[in-house]
């Protein structure tokens, strides 16, 4: 994935100032930075649900910025989890994973469901298959959205803030099967507050604060010691919330 | 307490009071009334069980084609009006422009006049067009105009309703903007609209009504003009009594059937 001169701007709101942002494949790159410093912005612009003003996108080997892309096809292959996990709420969980397959891939309805089952079984939430998506807990919500993001294939993965909606005693569950999925070497690009997170299984993290990118490094040095003072004061808030 | 002191009578006391004066004066109301209406005239031309019994079993095919007249209208209505919902919506504007002007007409105009427009004027502007179906076809499309205004109104809100994340989910898969229309906005958005729909019915029910303005024969008579013509064969009431009961027989499940299902609303 290449991002080059990004910028997005909404109204008078510049929200994205101009990034550059490479991930190579098996890459799992976390971003962080504080609320309203673009975050969620610039992953919505590697899928293309917000449209950038400026700057190209390249990602899973489609060029998103080209007028002529194909966007359905490009967003087969990047699959994205959303902080609301926005499972359909007319469908069952097995349908949930198997519509896109079907109405999308064109797949038989017994292999999508086949799919389906193993995708569940893989981020293990079983038995639910004939469940409607409010009678699952967050945690389980979020880990079928997972899986209906995966049914597609996709080789680039995006996560808006894939646990903020969650109780704290279930934000596990939905991280232990991301740590899997990067072990898997998925492709990975993680808007993300959990630093304990970022700390195992980033590659790389990536500090956003007022639409440009301040800093980024490997995990170790980024969260222990950040060398500008933006990142300082902003993990320093995030990692010590009461002094 | 002030209020005590005042009056003698706690808050609590003063509205039990105030209850009972109005049961009593309810009660003397309708005592009042019974006392002074004439029960025997009331009963000659209303209640007339012999009057009612003949009715039967003609009155079957007039409520019938109520029913058919009903759903005929309400289907037209559905599909015409889940069309215009989606032109409303649309990003293209002329669509999003017709559909606005097509809604305000037709919800801006009297149910009987468009029926008039599509039972007269219609073919008399065009006398190469018979409508499809006889007075059926004019029924469903001449009541289905005006009642496709109210549903694209209810779909369009319906649509609008479904959160934002659910398209954005969709289209992250990489469906096309018309597949999550068909397969993620529109059941959803449905399911939301069930209660006004239902209600929708109930007006339609009572609306069918107007068809006698088309000229119907025997045959295809509805309740109240069927009720209408036995009131002037006999001179007396008892059959807009019957008439009445068999719209109501139709309409009050209807409407708490709508209740329910709104009640039950968030099915989420």
């Amino acid at each position: 994935m290449t991002i080059s001169g990004l910028h997005k701007r909404f109204g008078d709101n510049e929200v994205l100032r101009g990034i550059d942002l490479d991930i190579d494949e098996g890459e799992v790159v976390c971003l962080i930075g504080p609320s309203g410093s673009g975050k969620s912005t610039l992953l919505r612009c590697v899928n293309l649900l917000e449209e950038p003003t400026a700057g190209t996108v390249h990602a899973a080997g489609h060029d998103m910025t080209h007028p002529d892309v194909d966007l359905d096809a490009a967003r087969r292959d990047i699959g994205m989890v959303f902080q609301q996990f926005n499972l359909f709420s007319h469908l069952s969980i097995l349908d949930n994973i198997a519509i896109a397959q079907r109405r999308v891939l064109g797949r038989p309805k017994a292999e999508a469901e086949a799919e389906a089952r193993r995708l569940l079984a893989q981020v293990g939430v079983e038995g639910k298959e004939r469940a409607r998506p409010s009678q699952l807990s967050g945690g389980q919500q979020q880990r079928v959205a997972i899986a209906r993001a995966l049914a597609m294939g996709p080789a680039l993965m995006l996560f808006d803030e894939p646990t903020s909606a969650l109780d704290p005693e279930l934000v596990g569950e939905v991280l232990s099967v991301m740590k899997g999925l990067a072990a898997d070497g998925m492709t990975m690009l993680v808007v993300t507050h959990e630093m304990s997170f970022a700390r195992e299984v980033a590659d790389r993290v990536v500090f956003l604060d007022g639409g440009v990118i301040v800093e980024q490094g490997p995990p170790a040095q980024m969260l222990s010691e950040p060398k500008t003072e933006r990142a300082q004061g902003f993990l320093h808030r995030v990692l010590h919330p009461v002094d | 307490m002030a209020a005590t002191e005042r009056s003698g009578m706690t808050v609590r006391q003063k509205r039990r009071l105030s209850r009972a004066v109005q049961y009593a004066v309810a009660i003397a109301v309708v005592a009042l009334v019974a006392a002074l209406a004439d029960w025997g005239r009331i009963a000659d031309s209303f209640l007339r069980l012999d009057i009612a019994a003949d009715m039967f079993p003609e009155v079957w095919a007039s409520f019938g084609n109520t029913i058919a007249y009903t759903l005929l209208a309400f289907v037209f209505g559905m599909i015409v009006g889940v069309l215009i919902a989606l032109m409303r919506v649309s990003g293209f504007g002329p669509y999003r422009w017709f559909a606005a002007v097509y809604v305000e007409i037709f919800r801006g105009l009297p149910a009987l006049l468009v029926l008039f427009l599509v039972g007269f004027a219609v073919p008399q502007a065009f006398p190469g067009i018979t409508w499809p179906g006889g007075v059926y076809g004019q029924v469903a499309i001449g009541l289905g105009l005006t009642s496709s205004a109210y549903i694209a109104e209810s779909v369009r809100a319906g649509i609008q309703a479904v959160p934002r994340g659910q398209v954005e989910a969709a289209r992250s898969l990489g469906m096309s903007h018309t597949r999550t229309m068909v397969s993620v906005v529109l059941p959803q958005a449905l399911r939301i609209v069930i209660p006004p729909l239902t209600n929708e019915l109930v007006m339609l029910t009572k609306d069918s009504s107007l068809v006698y303005v088309l000229g119907v024969t025997a045959s295809t008579m509805e309740l109240t003009k069927f009720a209408r013509s036995e009131l002037t064969d006999t001179a007396n009431a008892t059959p807009l009594l019957v008439g009445g009961l068999l719209y109501l027989l139709l309409t009050v499940p209807l409407s708490a059937l709508a209740r329910r299902l709104e009640n039950k609303g968030d099915h989420r």
